[in-house]
């Protein structure tokens, strides 16, 4: 016993501790409302097992279909746009900058997508990473606007990032639909040189939406964590976050820092849009209302302390939250209790603090004794 | 002519719940609380505001606006969330905000699925009605914008502009509230509790937004849905910046952001403005807001404390 509370008090272990402490609160927040509801949690996390694994927990023994890869496939098409979210707030949030523009920047990068997809003609080997590059350059493009207001004016790149996804919203949905062929809702197919579409994976997963767009995001957490542990710039920008006052006495360009890295934050989201074009869809899409991949980005990099692999591990995990939801309203549970287990883990490494002192008692405890 | 008139009348209709959430966003941000929750806490009184109507109408009197107190309640509730994480735990204000924003379109459509079995609210009956006020409306020019087909929640808007002039401005309690936003540590000092001043600004914020939302949903839908608020949080907040966080600014860019909406709603009347696509209107609001931000940039207008938490010890 004494082992476990001194791991626990143990402020090293904090780091992974805490999220670990928010996501359990998380779902048990989500379980206590479907209990007050009126609802089984048990039904939640069959939803959950059946959406990661393909396995219906409720048809074993029942001679019915047990094991669909389908899902396997579709959890990770809803994982993929996560990860590259979460690393462009992650990244961001590194140099003490609050990304909350990820929304917008996916868009740009959707919308950049499909215009070079449609209108660029190029043999395959060159188009494909052509459409995901313009993909990537062109959220790289929305996220430098907050990066150089705040560098040369200093104006809060929260307020700027949340106004730029509405602009981002109406400007991409207009452009889109002037696209030649475009109809109100959706652009004409693609041309098949510019997908990530692979009948292969689609063929090993039973028909589900999986493409390749797995390689951009292997390579994206590459370039995340050798851009930030690697690069001499990596190590200015994460100095400028821990202490800007001493990056610039130490002769950082810290303003020059600030737009460069909400540019590369940009275009991490504006990879995330270009694989949701060139991968899940085969077409541009004229938006309705935000998707949240953003927002859900703001709450993958909180969950993965902003480090490439804990934004792996937290687009995991919300990437399951998401694929769940078409599973939960099969077995008559609201979908949005996904959102709500979401946000309240969200609220919960927001509480942070309020966790780290109740982690400390348990020493103190220990010591009365 | 005629036109003009109904275009300014729908503009107040439409500017109301914004000038009224960013007066809330105002009370916080001058307490020294971002709150970019706005959004959040509309979408709350919003669905607080027509779920009360379904079950009042009918049954009591003045139903519309026994709703709305209901709406404005819910959000006030909320508020106090993002009021202790903010105050109590010095959490991110930004983080914490957000966080309220997820759980608005989680909660209010899990609540809807709970109490109604579907993804919005029954439709409500017996809300607001456009009114002519009899005599008023016969002033010239004045009767045909403010008196004519109107609701009565426009002029809601305009009284808590006053009000929240006069309580920021001409009371004690504004003085320390907005001093609480500027130098907490004056306050404090004074023997003002920097933690009690916080909370009321925070939840007044919630209460306004909450009635914001709620007058959104009752005078422009019959029903509340997902997409009820869409955004109009967020344009409160541009108003409040683009208002320059003082009550009379926030009235003006209140108006002048539900005129961008109107416009873009007739702008197929005016010949001169047809080549002008719909979403340049829309974008309008939220393009102005980033050149106000640089205008303002050379200027400290915002509360100086806002978004920092609290300690004691600094200096």
């Amino acid at each position: 016993m004494n082992k476990i509370k001194n791991f626990i008090a143990n402020k090293k272990n904090h780091g992974f501790l805490i999220p670990i402490i928010a996501i359990l609160l998380g779902f048990l927040v989500g379980s206590l409302i479907m209990l007050f509801t009126g609802l089984n949690p048990k039904d939640l996390f069959i939803s959950l097992i059946r959406a990661i694994t393909g396995i219906n927990v409720n048809n074993i023994g029942t001679g019915k279909e047990t094991f669909n890869a389908r899902y396997i496939g579709e959890y990770f098409v809803y994982v993929m746009p996560l990860i590259l979210t979460g690393l462009s707030v992650a990244f961001a949030f590194r140099t003490g900058l609050f990304n909350i523009g990820a929304e917008g920047q996916v868009m740009l990068g959707a919308f950049m997508a499909t215009y070079v997809a449609l209108t660029v003609n190029l043999p395959k080997p060159i188009l494909l990473p052509a459409v995901i590059i313009s993909g990537a350059l062109a959220g790289a493009l929305w996220g430098f606007i907050p990066g150089i207001l705040k560098a040369k004016f200093n104006v809060s790149e929260v307020v700027v990032t949340i106004m730029l996804n509405y602009v981002g919203l109406y400007t991409t949905n207009y452009f889109i639909r002037s696209l030649p062929g475009s109809t109100s809702t959706r652009t004409v197919d693609l041309p098949a040189a510019s997908l990530l579409k692979s009948d292969l994976l689609a063929g090993l997963t039973n028909n589900s939406r999986l493409h390749y767009g797995f390689i951009v995001v292997i390579l994206a957490v590459l370039a995340f964590w050798f851009i930030i542990e690697k690069t001499t710039f990596g190590y200015e920008l994460k100095s400028v976050g821990y202490n800007p006052f001493a990056s610039r006495y130490a002769g950082m360009k810290v303003e020059r820092n600030a737009a460069l890295s909400m540019a590369i934050a940009g275009a991490f989201s504006g990879l995330a849009g270009a694989i949701l074009v060139s991968g899940t869809f085969g077409y541009g899409r004229v938006l309705g209302s935000f998707e949240n991949y953003g927002f859900d980005g703001i709450a993958v990099a909180l969950i993965g302390g902003s480090t490439a692999f804990g934004s792996v591990l937290g687009g995991l995990l919300f990437g399951a939250l998401k694929a769940a939801q078409p599973i939960m309203q099969i077995n008559r549970i609201p979908r949005d209790i996904a959102i709500i287990i979401i946000a309240s883990i969200v609220i919960f490494i927001a509480m942070r603090n309020g966790i780290k002192m109740a982690l400390e008692k348990v020493k103190v405890k220990e010591v009365e004794k | 002519m005629e036109t003009i008139y109904s275009m300014l009348v729908l503009t107040l209709i439409f500017s109301t719940p914004i000038v009224i959430t960013s007066l809330g966003g105002l009370f916080s941000e001058r307490s020294g609380i971002v709150n970019i929750a706005l959004e959040g806490l509309m979408m709350f009184g919003g669905f607080g505001a027509a779920t009360a109507l379904v079950f009042l109408h009918g049954s009591v009197p003045f139903a519309p606006w026994l709703a709305l107190i209901v709406g404005m309640a819910f959000a006030a509730l909320i508020s106090v969330i993002h009021a202790y994480l903010s105050i109590n735990l010095n959490a991110d204000q930004i983080i914490s905000g957000t966080a309220i924003n997820l759980l608005a379109t989680g909660v209010t459509i899990y609540l809807a699925q709970i109490i109604f079995g579907q993804q919005r609210t029954q439709t409500f009956s017996g809300s607001f009605r456009k009114t002519t006020y009899p005599v008023l409306s016969d002033i010239p020019v004045i009767g045909d914008i403010f008196f004519t087909n109107i609701y009565p929640t426009v002029y809601l808007a305009f009284i808590l502009v006053l009000a929240a002039w006069y309580i920021l401005y001409k009371t004690p309690f504004g003085l320390r509230l907005r001093a609480t936003g500027e130098h907490p540590h004056a306050v404090d000092s004074m023997g003002v509790s920097v933690k009690k001043m916080r909370y009321i600004g925070v939840i007044v914020s919630g209460a306004l937004a909450g009635l914001g939302g709620g007058i959104l949903v009752l005078t422009q839908d019959t029903q509340y849905t997902v997409m009820s608020i869409s955004g109009t949080g967020f344009i409160a907040l541009a108003a409040l910046v683009f208002g320059r966080w003082k009550p009379a600014g926030l009235l003006g860019a209140g108006l002048f952001f539900g005129f961008s909406r109107i416009f873009s709603i007739y702008s197929n009347s005016f010949s001169f403005l047809q080549k002008l696509p719909n979403e340049f209107f829309f974008a309008l609001p939220y393009l102005l807001t980033i050149v106000a931000l640089v205008i303002f940039s050379r200027q400290s207008v915002g509360p100086k404390a806002a978004g920092k938490a609290y300690d004691k010890g600094e200096r």
